[in-house]
């Protein structure tokens, strides 16, 4: 699954390295480091994590990989293209 | 067809075109859909890759936490758009509403949005950056490229340039223990957009955590064996470093040159557009279908006196982005203006750097809280007696409190004590930035022009 942090937003309250230690790690004092393609097995902690975040900074797909890629790029993308 | 009617009409079954399939792009399609446009969206990319997220690219995925080609945007809806990527835009003609494309074919629109974001800027010897072990870093390829070479442990990495992805690159290399010299023109690292207080600070950090910080020297050649592969760099000190890896961060140059003869007030230095987020075109007159959002415009901030500002910044991205879709499909009474405080974040050296507001405008500086000494500050920026920005070193909660100040246009210095009275910060010092006429391995932000009806608006294409 595909997230992303704004780290504007992100205060270093670190919520998210304690509910998904996998995904999230915090990187020195305040710094947060995530891998942006988290493992599906690890969807249930990263939801976690985003619902607990104090200032709901993580963003993570609403499409699971497969839908998400089927029904926008491979689906639409054609030789025929647009005009 | 009155003007609501054809607003009607464009909001149902318009077409919108998107070039630039990046960042800002992504987040103005999902902001077109999410506002009830049901017309047809053209996503066009050059890039063969969907939608992917940049900052992880010197961070991440140089330190081997995540992997290049797995960094693409979360998707929040279905777009139900057609996608043009692998496929470069090549012009645009205004009167026709069409964008041309490399592969001959055209794309017609009724609202065009520009979101070509901008380009690192290449070593300027062709033959030495074609040699094998010079990179750059600006997309998904380059930084897999320049991770594998990381991960073949190079003798030594020489990074030219110590603005910030230049100084993430010597982070991560050094964290992996690899041996890198940094060359920066400038006094210390950062200086263009933090200034030389928080320079030396930054300075420092980098000499603290073993790299080879080399200030106010130029590389003046790179020099390969025969079968082409970088030996080593000439300095111009008249010193050489041998090394086989060198990454370019010079910079980024603004994707512009497709819209060359277009009409479109469009240059190396971006294209210019009201606070809308509508381009201007050559005369400096607004355009009513073309918009632009993300690092490749230039736009005025009432903020900042009307300057129009370049940012190269994540978050202006975003913001930039909705508002330019949402004004695409709205009336002019509902347009919203870019009012956004420009923000932005850097990791380095286990430090993590953040900003409000625009600090290349300071004339001064103040430690407001902690101490340079310590790595853990907050400095505030002042500009003709008004609070104009503040950068911290871990200390983000800070941050907030001082944006509300810049939004406020807060006295500077500011008229309370500072939280823990450090001597070093009760009084205002110079920012020392860089004289801006004088080359720098550019800033984060560049300031042209100083309000909406002056001439300089007018492009004249200038060398970035
Ligand atoms: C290594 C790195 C680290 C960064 N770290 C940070 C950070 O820590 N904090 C922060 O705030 N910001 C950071 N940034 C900046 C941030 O990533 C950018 O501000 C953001 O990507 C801008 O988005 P954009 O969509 O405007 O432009 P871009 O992401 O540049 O996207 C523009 C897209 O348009 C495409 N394009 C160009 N010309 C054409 C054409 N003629 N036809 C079709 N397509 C075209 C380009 O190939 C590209 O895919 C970083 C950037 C990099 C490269």
């Amino acid at each position: 699954m595909r997230l992303v942090v704004d780290l504007n937003r992100c205060q270093g309250y670190a919520q998210c390295a304690f509910l998904a230690p996998d995904v999230f790690a915090m990187h020195g004092e305040e710094s947060l480091l995530y891998n942006p393609h988290a493992d599906e097995t690890h969807r249930d902690q990263v939801l976690r994590a985003a619902t607990a975040c104090p200032v709901q900074a993580i963003l993570v797909d609403d499409m699971s990989d497969a839908s998400a890629a089927a029904g926008d790029i491979a689906g639409r993308e054609g030789p025929a293209g647009v005009r | 067809m009155s003007g609501d009617g054809a607003l009607a009409w464009l909001r149902r079954e318009g077409r919108i075109v998107i070039v630039g399939a990046s960042l800002a792009g992504l987040r103005a399609a999902e902001t077109l859909r999410k506002e009830g446009f049901t017309g047809s969206l053209t996503l066009i990319g050059d890039e063969p890759h969907e939608p992917y997220d940049r900052p992880p690219l010197s961070k991440q995925v140089l330190l081997g936490h995540a992997t290049a080609d797995r960094t693409a945007l979360p998707r929040r809806l279905a777009l139900d758009a057609h996608w043009r990527l692998g496929v470069a835009a090549t012009g645009l003609d205004m009167a026709a509403k069409r964008v041309r494309l490399a592969d001959g074919d055209e794309v017609e629109y009724d609202r065009l949005l520009i979101a070509t974001g901008v380009h690192a800027r290449p070593w300027p010897h062709k033959s030495e950056a074609e040699l094998d072990g010079v990179f750059v870093l600006r997309t998904r390829d380059d930084a897999a490229r320049l991770q594998r070479r990381l991960a073949a442990s190079p003798r030594r990495v020489l990074v030219i340039g110590a603005g910030f992805t230049g100084s993430e690159i010597a982070s991560a290399c050094r964290e992996r223990g690899l041996p890198v010299t940094v060359a920066e023109r400038g006094a210390a690292p950062l200086v263009g957009a933090l200034g030389g207080v928080i320079g030396r600070a930054a300075a420092d950090l980098q000499r603290e955590h073993g790299v080879d910080l080399r200030c106010g020297i130029m590389v003046t050649a790179l020099e390969g064996d025969a079968p082409g592969r970088l030996r080593r760099a000439h300095l111009s000190d008249g010193t050489t470093i041998d090394t086989d890896v060198a990454v370019v961060s010079l910079g980024a140059t603004r994707n512009t040159e497709w819209l060359a003869g277009s009409g479109l007030g469009a240059g190396p230095r971006g294209i210019a557009c009201d606070a809308g987020c509508r381009a201007f075109d050559v005369r400096g007159i607004v355009t009513d279908d073309v918009f632009v959002a993300g690092d490749v415009a230039r736009s005025p901030h009432a903020l900042f006196g009307y300057q129009f500002l370049s940012l190269e910044h994540w978050g202006n991205a975003v913001a930039q982005a909705e508002t330019a879709a949402h004004n695409m499909i709205s009336s002019s009474s509902e347009r919203r203006p870019h009012l956004w405080v420009p923000a932005f974040w850097s990791a380095q050296f286990g430090v993590n750097i953040k900003s409000v507001g625009v600090p290349s405008l300071g004339e001064e500086v103040i430690v407001a809280q902690g101490s340079l000494s310590d790595r853990r500050f907050t400095c505030v920026y002042g500009y003709q007696g008004r609070v104009i920005a503040a950068v911290a070193f871990d200390q983000t909660k800070w941050l907030e409190f001082y944006q509300r100040q810049i939004e406020s246009a807060a006295p500077f210095p500011p008229d309370y004590p500072s939280v823990d009275r450090r001597p070093e910060g009760l009084r205002p010092v110079p920012a020392e930035f860089p004289d801006p006429s004088l080359p720098t391995h550019g800033p984060s932000v560049t300031v042209s022009g100083y309000s909406p009806t002056d001439q300089r608006i007018t492009f004249v294409p200038a060398h970035a």
